[in-house]
């Protein structure tokens, strides 16, 4: 069959992505850089095509709790919001954390602190891969950095949410949420069958038969020592993600002496940068972070041995830059270059940030 | 090949979809695409703005400083993007409305009065086809029956009748342009 190649948006990707892999539903509320998802499902009916429910709620914080009733239910959920709306919407993410649910978030980043910009921005990072809301977990965090990943990252993003029983994040930007490139569209998937999400769900509460106990979805448990050994659970669950889940892309690192580490649209930035570096003759290569949380630890820890030094390029103050720090273990120069509070850097300021702060430094 | 060209006029003039149908004719030949508007403040200030990428590979920064082409439609886009065109580059625009013409004498410089053939064909929303003609004069990166192919993913169905007329007026630009 041939393939069908569409020009489209990252936010129309992502919401034609939901209705393809068979998304039972989308809970969400507009805000800017991001309202073209909501815009697009509505327009493009999915409750007549596959039957998934497109709501808008009356606010974010509805629209996660809303997520979190589908999720217990075991049915594949999504919700989308730009920063000041995800910060909204930490307290029911913890809680779905808290009680194991699967379900996919995407946050297309603007400027902040508060209401900030509507402009790109990829100061969320901490608040993404740290724990935004309360509570010792985490979040399973893809960074797409092209329209094609917005669409890919949505099957990905559900089958790790499932996997781990895990909420997931997937951390985009404006510039990723409104450029248009060229995207392959998968073939439309069944929605699963009430039976199939029995069968994948055991947990879900889903009707209770004779043959087994009531499933009980909460993230509360007075005794201490129980939520210990619970917090213990989620940290096994965590550690093995961190074993098996960790991506990444590696661009011209084989000779490299320098290496730009970035993700999303900064890694796009850097790709143009790197290509100005290397026509001078300067060998620089790009770690780009497809998954933020679990960190690509070990592949920094092995570049550390080989290369001269590490910018982190990211549109934050420095943020992600921390977890690279803590991988080179102060073995060589590792220093952050951004633009803030919307302002898109160049790719001439990251060449001039290498040469200045690495190679000069 | 690669083509980076930045469309800067008014809104409503068809910047947004005349950066869509040209990237859009890539993608229908093969090639790797990439469309960024403007969607910050300056686009509700009535300016708009669009960063076209066409290439034969995987395409970097879809967000540049320095561009192979700009296609300037008023006064405001000409005093931001005229330095920002490469040396020995290509500079488009319409001197309609244009009261400080461009002075460069490192780049390629082209005139079409495409307002003026928009009002004589008696539709002033032919305007971008018949820019986009001019364009694909100097510059025929993509193929005509891909621009063809191009307008009709771009342009909603019900639309479609429209299809002849903005042939028409992308061959009009062709026939029209000058050199500055």
């Amino acid at each position: 069959m041939e393939k069908e190649l569409r020009l489209m948006k990252g936010n129309e990707a992502i919401a034609e992505a939901a209705i393809r892999v068979g998304a039972d539903a989308y809970f969400g509320y507009p805000i800017t850089p991001q309202s073209e998802v909501i815009e697009y499902l509505m327009s493009e009916k999915p409750y007549e095509r596959t039957g998934m429910v497109v709501l808008q709620a009356e606010s974010e914080v509805a629209a996660i709790n809303m997520i979190y009733g589908a999720a217990a239910c075991g049915r594949m959920s999504m919700t989308s919001s730009s920063s000041p709306g995800i910060s909204l919407k930490q307290e029911g993410i913890s809680y779905i954390a808290g009680a194991e649910l699967p379900c996919l978030i995407l946050n297309v980043v603007r400027g902040g602190p508060g209401l900030g910009t509507i402009q790109p921005s990829q100061s969320d990072y901490f608040q993404s891969t740290k724990g935004g809301g309360h509570g010792d977990y985490r979040l399973i965090v893809l960074a797409p950095a092209s329209v094609q990943e917005m669409y890919d990252f949505v099957e990905l993003g559900f089958d790790l949410a499932f996997k781990y029983r895990n909420p997931v994040m997937i951390q985009s930007d404006g510039i990723i949420g409104q450029m248009m490139e060229k995207v392959e569209i998968g073939e439309q998937k069944q929605r699963r069958s009430p039976e199939e999400i029995i069968k994948q769900c055991p947990w879900a509460t889903t009707g209770k038969p004779e043959s087994r106990e009531r499933n009980i979805i909460t993230s509360l448990d007075l005794v201490a020592a129980k939520q210990e050994e619970f917090n213990l659970k989620l940290i096994k669950k965590y550690e093995e993600v961190k074993e098996k889940e960790v991506r990444y892309e590696l661009i011209n690192c084989d000779d490299a002496e320098y290496i730009i580490v970035a993700y999303g649209s900064s890694s796009r930035l850097s790709m143009k940068a790197m290509d100005i570096l290397r026509a001078k003759g300067i060998k620089v290569g790009i770690l780009r972070l497809i998954t933020l949380f679990p960190f690509p630890t070990k592949i920094i820890a092995e570049l550390t041995e080989r290369v001269k030094g590490f910018l982190a390029v990211e549109m934050s103050a420095g943020q992600m830059v921390e977890d690279v720090r803590l991988a080179v273990q102060f073995k060589k120069p590792v220093e952050h270059f951004g633009r803030l509070g919307g302002v898109i850097p160049s790719p001439e300021e990251i060449v001039e940030a290498l040469e200045q702060k690495i190679i000069g430094g | 090949m690669t083509e980076e060209i930045i469309i800067a006029g008014f809104g409503g003039q068809g910047v947004l979809s005349m950066g869509k149908i040209l990237t859009y004719s890539g993608l229908m030949q093969g090639q790797e695409v990439s469309w960024m508007p403007s969607y910050g403040p300056e686009m509700r200030g009535g300016t708009s703005n669009v960063t076209a990428i066409i290439s034969d590979e995987r395409i970097s920064s879809p967000i540049l400083t320095q561009y192979d082409t700009a296609i300037i439609l008023n006064q405001q886009s000409m005093d931001k993007f005229e330095s920002m065109v490469k040396k020995g580059g290509t500079l488009l625009y319409d001197p309609n409305g244009i009261t400080r013409h461009p002075e460069r004498t490192d780049i390629n410089i082209y005139k079409v009065e495409a307002t003026k053939i928009a009002t004589e064909m008696g539709n002033a929303k032919v305007f971008n086809m018949v820019v986009l003609g001019a364009y694909l004069k100097i510059k025929p990166i993509v193929k005509m029956e891909n621009v063809v192919k191009g307008l009709k993913k771009s342009i909603p169905a019900r639309n479609h009748k429209l299809l002849p007329l903005n042939e028409e007026a992308i061959g009009k630009g062709m026939n029209a342009l000058e050199k500055a």
